[in-house]
């Protein structure tokens, strides 16, 4: 259990910090940065993992079950597809230098 | 192993200082690529950490949904074509948020069990009947039979509401971008039916927090709170899905941070409130690009503006391929538009294609994005990248709009609503106000489409019928080839 006061600096240091990542971004990073953030929102699978590791009853371990498995595909995919986005902002770079001005 | 509680949390606080560190490296174009690989390395110290923590049951069950989630996610994630992008972030984020409802339903379950148990029907409270599960551990997050305090209690709710609708909306817009629902669902009074189902749901959700939880009023709050997920997507048009997109993104980023506090996992709290914020600002400055506020856009119902939309006059002339070549070889500027109509028809290479011919003649050619075009901000530029068109071709609208008066052909491949005139003259059109790129100053324009029909957001477009436009039908893929081959038999 967190004392409620330090969850609550860590809140509002938590939401300065993301304020601050995105507030100087080049629009062309805009997908690629929602598609990480997507993919850091993805710790959602550490939760559902614990919530399912303390799940008694049949019911419990069912939706539990669920949240893990939606967890993990939030996780994955979110890596996936921001790599694989992020893949071609390098790929195009050299390119880009050489025919610049 | 008195240290290995030590060293579960030291593994969760690396993780949440290599997601920051992470996102920081992804917000520049230099390092952008490292940054997901250490967000990357912090999930799976995370992850492996989280299997260590004591007092975890269910393993099996854990490794088995674990493997299938991200076997599954894995394989799509790589399969999908890059113009299908947005919906798979959609789709992400939804899974994300169905699994922070998820954590709240079991918290709130068992809540309701360890009730019954500390408050057995017919057994007094002073009862030394103890389930055993209440030895509490130092690590334990939830002491099994230990209720959760009030603020746990409020917040677990809240993070569930947020995450259900998250989970539904995203699944809607998902469906949408996908084109598995093309039709936008209206009926007159939706917006109180909306307002009326998300204030049962947080009246529902009221109760529960104050301790009137039961199995079936949970059930209740949850039904509630996903449809209302996908009451609210529904009536939004295509052309927002990406502001809707990045809302439910800062949602579960919410929701995340709250189940994080029910849970006691800081790392979860950390990463769910940096996305919260994060995408909440990102939202705002898609929503700015649109000239709509955030409210508007849920709750504007797109479409619906009243008066009489404007009658537009005149004919929409075709041109053909060969003589639209001819026009932009002998032209001195060429500005080529693309919009989602490129992405679906994967045109992006033949494009380039194109352009590296034009610019082989000696021709100016610039690609102008707008900052909505297609179906997320910097959708354009991502499919541009991917063709190889290097970055000081690619220009943003302010850089752009005053070069159109100098230019002689825009090329418009699949842009509708970005480039509409009547987002300025016409104050009944639903995209008023909404800043455009300025193609109608370019001394010819040219636009690539498929058919006569109207663009994503259903609106006539004043361009099409322009004097100095000329349309090319096709698929942005085929026409883009014919303008090729027809530049190449002029070299010949």
């Amino acid at each position: 259990m967190i004392d409620g006061f330090l969850a609550l600096y860590i809140f509002m240091l938590a939401a300065f910090t993301g304020y601050e990542i995105i507030a100087r971004v080049p629009v062309i990073l805009h997908t690629p940065l929602m598609s990480g953030s997507n993919f850091v929102h993805g710790i959602v699978l550490v939760g559902a993992m614990i919530a399912l590791g303390q799940a008694q009853t049949p019911f419990e371990m069912t939706i539990g079950f669920i949240g893990v498995l939606l967890g993990a595909g939030n996780a994955a995919g979110g890596y996936v597809v921001t790599e694989r986005m992020l893949e071609m902002f390098k790929s195009s770079k050299p390119a880009g230098g050489k025919e610049s001005k | 192993m008195v240290w290995l509680p030590t060293l579960i949390k030291g593994c969760y606080f690396v993780a949440a200082l290599l997601f920051i560190l992470g996102l920081k490296r992804m917000s520049s174009p230099r390092t952008a690529r490292g940054g997901i690989v250490w967000a990357g390395f912090g999930m799976l110290l995370a992850v492996l950490a989280t299997f260590f923590l004591p007092d975890m049951h269910n393993l099996d069950l854990i490794i088995a949904a674990v493997v299938i989630g991200v076997g599954t996610a894995w394989w799509t994630g790589r399969r999908v074509a890059m113009t299908a992008m947005p919906q798979m972030v959609a789709l992400y984020n939804g899974m994300g948020g169905g699994a922070a409802a998820a954590i709240g339903a079991v918290e709130l379950i068992s809540y309701v069990r360890n009730l019954l148990l500390l408050h057995p029907p017919g057994i007094p409270d002073t009862s030394p009947l103890r389930p055993e599960s209440w030895a509490i551990n130092a690590l334990q997050p939830i002491p099994a039979a230990v209720p959760l305090s009030p603020v746990e209690l409020a917040l677990g709710v809240l993070g569930a509401l947020i995450g259900a609708v998250s989970f539904s909306g995203s699944l809607i817009a998902f469906a949408k971008l996908q084109g598995w629902l093309d039709r936008r669902f209206v009926f007159p009074g939706q917006r109180v039916v909306n307002l009326l189902l998300l204030a049962v749901a947080v009246v529902v959700g009221i109760a529960l927090a104050s301790g009137y939880a039961s199995v079936p009023l949970i059930a209740l709050f949850f039904a509630l709170a996903l449809l209302f997920g996908l009451m609210m997507t529904l009536p939004i048009g295509g052309a927002d899905m990406p502001v809707v997109i990045s809302l439910y993104n800062a949602f579960t980023g919410l929701a995340v941070a709250f189940e994080g506090f029910v849970l006691g996992n800081e790392a979860m709290i950390i990463a769910g409130t940096v996305v919260g914020a994060a995408g909440t600002l990102l939202t705002q400055l898609m929503a700015k690009a649109m000239n709509r506020s955030i409210g508007n856009v849920l709750f504007g119902s797109f479409g619906a503006a009243g008066g009489e939309a404007q009658a537009i006059a005149g004919a929409q002339k075709p041109i053909d391929d060969a003589d639209a070549a001819v026009m932009m070889a002998y032209a001195e500027r060429v500005v080529i538009v693309p919009g989602y109509g490129m992405a679906v028809a994967q045109a992006q290479h033949k494009v380039w294609e194109f352009a590296q011919l034009l610019l082989k003649r000696g021709v100016k050619v610039k690609f102008a994005i707008h900052p909505v075009a297609g179906r997320m901000p910097g959708h354009m530029n991502v499919l541009l990248a991917e063709a190889g068109v290097p970055y000081d071709l690619i220009a943003d609208m302010d850089e752009i709009n005053p070069e159109f008066a100098v230019t002689d052909v825009a090329l418009v491949i699949g842009a509708n609503d970005v480039v509409n005139p009547l987002a300025k003259t016409d104050p009944a059109s639903p995209i008023y106000g909404m800043p455009i790129l300025d193609v109608s100053n370019a001394k010819h324009v040219i636009v690539v489409k498929r058919g006569k029909g109207t663009g994503f957001a259903g609106i006539e477009n004043a361009l099409f019928y322009a004097d100095n436009t000329r349309m090319l039908y096709g698929d942005g893929q085929a026409a883009a080839g014919q303008l090729v081959n027809a530049l190449k038999t002029l070299d010949d």
